[in-house]
């Protein structure tokens, strides 16, 4: 395997390694979806995922039919892991968005080999994510009360509440990135159409490619349409985690009301996103060989993002714990010693050792480029995201004011399980679509290849390829491919 | 239409809809389509796997107006988002929080930035599929064995005989002439 992850100035590293040209690539990946059966590791992840699935629709079932007196929380901590998994959930979904969108405005070639995986993952942490708003609010048959619609009430939501801001972020974020997904993924569902040898895979390919026929006609408005999705995607992805901070920030509560929470969510948002998506990439690209195409290289690259965030998540600790000193209010004071030395001590400093000491090992490249080790780290980020979370909720909520009214939140079983459950909902959903959808965007890996270089016209020297462009106008395609991988 | 009379008349006399050239790499189809831009034919599309850089130039493809449809979309949304939130709290039914304005831009920004989002983005792929006119599950170009590889690794010119300066002998004698691996003309 060639080594691509070094930095040579003089020479941009291929972001396709292999003997690999168009054909190449889409044998590679419609192989994975077209394969009788796929790896025996994906049935029995598969059957761990929906036992969980199932033990989380059990334990909603029960909750609805019961009332929220089976989870923990009560007054003083009205908000626990519901409101904790849910913020979880929607920040993961940030590293998608980040990755389509952010990456393609800033012309980050290397995520073409990512961006659909990152997509996908988006969408499922967003339906857990969703999840936990529409069940925790107790009736949940009424949960319609959220949107502005007529009610039995002959009342309309509070437009100037911030968790009403929120239910319009986070579906606007769904909807959004569910499109985006959807329609890079058209021309690839046309290839697997195309290649369809069962009837069944050629109606559902069919059907869901929309008859795409690569005209170029055609592409020019995609391309269009891609480019205003990334830029109307890029303030959406920034504002919903300012959105889901504001939730905590503009209240009164010490420990929540900050101004640089929104900054600080959306840092930690893309931390833990992008945590999640080497966490799921490192297995996945192993299992289904997609080694080519994800090379260390897109590993490095991400590592380094967790890097870069994980270091503004540190410095944010660092300005709310000297804020906390600096406003000389003894309630943010305390609110903040509370954290650090009160009873949820230990939720702290599991959240200070995984976000804030495990991300600085990459500043080694070895951490950055080894596979097991970036999986254990990045296990550990999402640990911490997790804990940050419930340290910020519950920790500010237990111990307010007035000392006669402080509580002590404990889970109960039907909380955990719940926050098991909706990791098995995640799971299943990326399963699902690692086997029946193509899990790399094949027509953008393809455009980024050499031998999609042409040095034609106004784009002459335009530097839009990776790797050994091959300089021959007249010479066949076989060998004008030239090895992608050439480059040192 | 003619094509639904030829369905229902098994055997009947069938016409030529499109002429298809096949090409190995986008060099030869980004050469041929300047040549067929150039020839002066109007309904005719190249094919490729991938956006194929500097085709649209070769093609002599106008810019689409699709930016503008999302624009209006986008102001659509911003204007919905804040008639709805003045109508629903400031009008219909007036929420007297803290003796705060009954109406007020800064608390309202949130909800209207993001129906701005979600009507822009929703403009962006109908809009697309629309002057792309897409869904269409049927096409006569879906008839070619050879053209099931325009979505992997070959690139094609169609011509479509409804091209004023369409002539069957003639512009297929034209495709052939522009080096492609294999001229085809399908009927429908």
């Amino acid at each position: 395997m060639i080594d691509n992850t070094a930095d040579d100035p003089r020479r941009r590293a291929p972001l396709v390694l292999g003997e690999h040209n168009f054909a190449t690539v889409t044998d590679a990946v419609c192989n994975i979806v077209e394969a009788p059966a796929p790896p025996k590791a994906w049935y029995v992840a598969l059957a761990v995922s929906v036992g969980l699935t199932g033990v989380l629709f059990a334990c909603v079932g029960y909750l609805i039919m019961t009332g929220v007196g089976v989870w923990g929380l009560n007054v003083p901590v009205g908000w626990a892991f519901d409101i904790t998994n849910f913020v979880f959930w929607v920040g993961i979904g940030h590293a998608g968005t980040l990755i389509s969108a952010i990456l393609f405005l800033f012309r980050q070639k290397w995520r073409t080999g990512i961006n659909r995986f990152a997509e996908a993952m988006t969408i499922f942490a967003v339906v857990c994510a969703g999840l936990f708003p529409a069940i925790h609010v107790g009736r949940v048959w009424v949960a319609y009360w959220l949107f502005p619609l007529p009610n039995q009430m002959a009342i309309w939501p509070n437009f100037r509440s911030p968790l009403l801001w929120d239910v319009f972020a986070v579906s606007t974020y769904m909807t959004v990135s569910i499109m985006f997904w959807y329609m890079g993924m058209i021309p690839d569902l046309a290839t697997l159409r195309d290649r369809a040898t069962t009837r069944i895979r050629h109606v559902f390919y069919g059907i869901f490619s929309l008859g795409w026929r690569g005209s170029n006609r055609h592409w020019h408005r995609f391309d269009r349409a891609y480019l205003l999705l990334a830029a109307l995607a890029t303030p959406l992805v920034l504002s919903v985690h300012s959105v889901v901070s504001f939730d905590f920030a503009v209240s009164l509560l010490p420990g929540w009301h900050t101004t640089i929470f929104p900054p600080y969510f959306v840092a930690g948002a893309i931390f833990s996103g992008f945590a999640m998506v080497v966490t799921l990439m490192v297995p996945a690209r192993a299992f289904f060989g997609l080694k080519d195409f994800v090379t260390l290289r897109h590993l490095d690259n991400m590592n380094k993002i967790i890097l870069a965030t994980g270091s503004m998540v540190a410095y944010a600790y660092g300005i709310e714990l000297f804020i906390a000193w600096y406003s000389g209010n003894l309630f943010e004071k305390f609110a903040f010693a509370n954290r650090a030395f009160g009873p949820y001590w230990w939720a702290y400093w599991t959240m200070m050792t995984c976000n804030v000491l495990v991300p600085q090992l990459f500043w080694f490249k070895k951490a950055r480029t080894t596979p097991w080790i970036m999986l254990v780290l990045c296990a550990l980020v999402n640990v911490g995201m997790w804990f940050e979370r419930f340290v910020i909720i519950v920790t500010s909520l237990s111990r307010d004011f007035l000392p006669s009214s402080w509580g002590y939140f404990k889970p109960t079983a039907v909380d955990l399980l719940t926050m098991a459950g909706s990791f098995g909902l995640f799971f299943t959903l990326f399963l699902l679509f690692c086997r029946y959808l193509p899990m790399i965007a094949m027509a953008e890996v393809k455009s980024i290849m050499p031998k999609a270089g042409l040095d034609y016209g106004v784009h002459r020297g335009h530097g839009q390829y990776w790797g050994e462009i091959p300089h021959q106008h007249n010479q066949q395609a076989e060998s004008a491919a030239g090895p992608t991988g050439t480059a040192v | 239409m003619a094509s639904i009379e030829n369905h229902e008349s098994a055997g009947g006399p069938k016409r030529i809809r499109y002429l298809l050239a096949e090409f190995e790499t986008p060099e030869e189809l980004l050469s041929a389509a300047e040549r067929v831009r150039d020839a002066g034919y109007t309904r005719w599309d190249a094919h490729s796997p991938f956006p194929v850089h500097g085709l649209d130039e070769a093609m002599g493809i106008k810019s689409t107006v699709l930016p503008w449809f999302v624009l209006m979309c986008g102001l659509l949304g911003a204007a919905g988002g804040l008639g709805l939130e003045w109508w629903t709290n400031a009008f219909d039914y007036p929420y007297l929080v803290s003796g705060k304005p009954l109406f007020s831009l800064p608390a309202n920004i949130p909800v209207m930035f993001e129906l701005t989002v979600l009507l822009s983005a929703a403009g962006a792929l109908v809009g697309m599929l629309a002057f792309n006119g897409l869904p269409e599950l049927y096409h006569t170009l879906f008839t070619s064995k050879r053209f099931h590889r325009a979505t992997t690794d070959r690139f094609f010119i169609s011509i479509d005989a409804g091209d004023p300066k369409f002539d069957a002998a003639g512009s297929e004698a034209f495709l052939r002439g522009l080096g492609g691996v294999e001229v085809e003309s399908l009927e429908d």
